[in-house]
Order: structure tokens, then C-alpha cells, then sequence
């Protein structure tokens, strides 16, 4: 039983890791990720909305009729972002400001409804919660990574130190094409090692269960790096 | 900002703050769509449409309905129910009255209400504080740049079938890198107008 739980909660750190397994998220995972911290902010502010909505739509999960459930899940959503937006600019105004459009947008995050979606509505609130949590902590360990990534070589520090830098700056890496570079990149390692370590046939099967619940899904015909057989 | 003649706003939305590829709005669709040319093409129509549409809905709820009533907090939780709802009601119109539009653009529709871009479009206009006429142009600048940077890595993707890759950079992977390129290009647009 404990087991269940632990899987739960561990898959979203690499197995289904949102950001470079299931290649959810990517806006504000190019958008914030200039520096390590901003990766924290964002990855935190998700991680908090991802968790509550998650809680608050597997409670609801039984009173929400069929047809109306994404309209319904998109409100919850909404309004927890607007909590966090408004705790952020009262408490971490800096956060707030590098951040900028891109915490309203949490509401359009795709991890977030794939999940209320996929999981939250269809399982225990315990579970739905330690789901909400091993997702939002996948996507802020994505976010550090590549904050961390860019910041180093494009700034020459790591969480804003040392002042000044130990490395002169390759200042593309913090320019949007950097992101996009460094994205990719992250990308390729990931499929490399996933792709010796798993067999083929779990990777397919983890494709069709998650691209089910991504609403890109109709769109994106077995697009990206896990809808690639 | 809200001085800024209505040129200067469409160039700024479609090439100097390019939304895909200076600002990473509208990713998703912008990975998923571009691979060939037609869907492209149509998905950005689309996009351009509700990003029309949105801003001509939310601008005047929010200087109207909310400033005044002091509920600027509700912005999120309001535009992107407008947008849904706005959705929707296209997607049943264009049905209804002219369905060889709804043909080419009814499966892009529904994708649109998740898609970062549109929400992004209307609350930059709040941010910048831009009047409704300049809040339009904006929408259309942007909506235009999206379809820019859309039939453009269309174009590089259909390339990048026919060339010769690595096996583990196949797909995503050096999408993304073509993607870094094509923005690199963009980075030509700054500080034009000093925008």
C-alpha cells in the first residue's frame, strides 16, 4: 500500500517527469528559466496551484457532471492561480516582476489540467495530492536544471552567485534562442538515457496513457519526443 | 507605452516581440502544428481570429466591469472564462453559418482555449496600457507574428524530414535546436523603435 503511494509520487520526478518526458509545460519552461531562481519561483508557484487544484477537483471529482468537467476544471484552476498571483506580488515582489505574464499563464499550464484530467479526477484525494505534489516537484527540478544551465553559461553564476561571475558570459544562453538550445538539448540526454534504460514496449504504453489526457493530443499526432513510435 | 502610434504596435507584435520566439507564448501549438504547411497556415488563422476576438471582448469587461467595481484580482479567473466561452460560441457559429470555414478551421478551435498565446495577448494589452483600438492592433500584430514564426519553421521542418540526423535527435530534439536557430534571426528585430 505504502508502495502505491511512493509511485505516485515518484513518477513525476523522471519516469513521467511533465517537462522532459511528456514535454508539458513548455512555455514557462523556456519563458522563466533565464535564472535558477526564477526556475524555483515558477516551479513553486505551479507546484502550489498543481497540488490544490488537484485536491479540490478529486473532491469533486463525483458532483462534476461529465460533459461540463474542463470548463469546471479550468475555474478551479483559475482561481488558484489568482491566489498565488496575489500572495507572490504581496510577498516576493521581485519573484513577481521576473516572472511578470507568466504566473496568470499558470492557468494554461498543460501539466496542470492533464492532470486534473488524467488523474485527479478519477482517483482519492490522497493520491490526487501526492500526484499533484511529484508532478510540481518534476517540473521545478526540470525548471532549476535548466534555469541553473542558462544562468551559468549565460551570466556566469548559479542562484545569482558569485556577484560578477566565474566564467566570462555567453550571453546567447540567456537570449531566447539559448532556451530553445539548451531545451532541446536537455531533450536529447533525456531520450538517450531513457532509451537505455527502458524498454520499448513501457515507453509506448506510458505514451498512449499520457497523450490521452494532454489536450494538445488531437493535435500533435504523435509528435513529440514520447509520441515518437 | 500608451502613447505609441498603432505602426510601431504591429510591428512590435510581429517581429520585434515576436510572441513564439521572442516571448515563448503559444509553444505547444507552435511544436505540435508546424509540421506541415496547410495546418500551419490554419491553425494560425484560428489563432489570429480568437486573439481578435478576446481582445474586443475583454478589453472593454475589464475598463468597464471590473475597474470600476474594483475586482482587477478576478482579470485571470474572468478572461479566461471569456475566452472559453468566446470559443465555444465561434466554433457553433462558424458551424452553423459558414461551414466551409468551420471545415478548415473547426479542429484548431478547440485546442485554442489552452493556448498560452491568446490568454498572454489579452493581459499584456492590460499591462501595457493600451487603449481599445491599440489593444486590437496589438492582438493582430501578435497574431500575425504567431503566423510568421509558424509558416516560417513549417517551412524549416519539412527540411529537416529529408536531412540526415542522429537517431537520439531525431524528433523534438533538433526541432528545438532549428527552433533556437530561426529565433536567432529574430534577435536582428531588436531594438527596432526602440520598442
Amino acid at each position: 500500500m505504502a508502495n502505491k503511494y511512493w509511485q505516485t509520487f515518484s513518477k513525476g520526478l523522471i519516469k513521467e517527469n511533465p517537462v522532459l518526458r511528456l514535454v508539458l509545460g513548455t512555455c514557462p519552461t523556456l519563458a522563466v528559466t533565464t535564472a535558477a531562481v526564477n526556475g524555483l519561483g515558477m516551479g513553486a508557484a505551479a507546484t502550489f496551484v498543481l497540488l490544490c487544484s488537484n485536491i479540490v477537483i478529486s473532491l469533486l471529482r463525483k458532483l462534476i457532471p461529465g460533459k461540463v468537467r474542463l470548463p469546471a476544471y479550468i475555474v478551479v484552476i483559475a482561481g488558484f492561480t489568482t491566489i498565488v498571483q496575489m500572495l507572490v506580488k504581496a510577498y516576493l515582489p521581485a519573484i513577481d516582476r521576473s516572472l511578470g505574464i507568466y504566473l496568470p499563464l499558470i492557468v494554461v499550464n498543460c501539466i496542470i489540467l492533464g492532470r486534473a484530467e488524467a488523474f485527479a479526477g478519477k482517483n482519492s484525494v490522497g493520491l490526487s495530492a501526492l500526484d499533484g505534489l511529484g508532478m510540481g516537484a518534476g517540473f521545478t527540478a526540470a525548471l532549476i536544471v535548466m534555469g541553473g544551465i542558462r544562468e551559468f553559461l549565460g551570466n556566469g553564476t548559479l542562484f545569482g552567485w558569485p556577484e560578477g561571475g566565474i566564467i566570462p558570459p555567453i550571453t546567447i544562453f540567456v537570449l531566447p534562442a539559448g532556451g530553445f538550445f539548451v531545451f532541446g538539448m536537455l531533450i536529447w540526454i533525456t531520450n538517450r538515457l531513457s532509451t537505455k534504460l527502458e524498454h520499448k514496449d513501457t515507453r509506448k504504453e506510458l505514451t498512449e496513457t499520457v497523450c490521452a489526457a494532454c489536450p494538445m493530443a488531437g493535435n500533435c499526432h504523435g509528435e513529440g519526443a514520447e509520441c515518437h513510435e | 507605452m500608451s502613447n505609441t502610434g498603432f505602426f510601431a504596435i504591429l510591428i512590435g507584435g510581429l517581429l520585434v516581440n515576436n510572441f513564439v520566439l521572442s516571448q515563448f507564448l503559444g509553444i505547444c501549438p507552435f511544436l505540435g502544428v508546424s509540421k506541415k504547411l496547410n495546418s500551419a497556415v490554419g491553425m494560425s488563422a484560428a489563432v489570429i481570429f480568437v486573439m481578435l476576438m478576446a481582445t474586443a471582448a475583454t478589453h472593454p469587461i475589464y475598463t468597464y466591469l471590473l475597474v470600476p467595481n474594483g475586482l482587477e484580482y478576478l482579470q485571470t479567473i474572468v478572461f479566461i472564462l471569456i475566452i472559453a466561452a468566446l470559443v465555444q460560441l465561434v466554433e457553433i457559429v462558424l458551424k452553423r453559418f459558414i461551414p466551409p470555414l468551420y471545415q478548415s478551421l473547426g479542429i484548431y478551435l478547440p485546442l485554442i482555449t489552452t493556448n498560452c498565446a491568446v490568454l498572454g495577448v489579452t493581459i499584456l494589452n492590460i499591462d501595457s496600457g493600451y487603449n481599445f483600438l491599440q489593444s486590437l492592433v496589438n492582438a493582430l500584430g501578435a497574431g500575425l507574428g504567431f503566423m510568421l514564426a509558424m509558416v516560417m519553421f513549417a517551412g524549416v521542418r519539412e527540411r529537416l524530414e529529408s536531412a540526415e540526423i542522429p537517431e537520439s535527435l531525431k524528433g523534438l530534439p533538433i526541432t528545438l535546436v532549428a527552433a533556437s536557430i530561426v529565433s536567432v534571426s529574430f534577435l536582428g528585430f531588436q531594438g527596432l523603435f526602440g520598442l
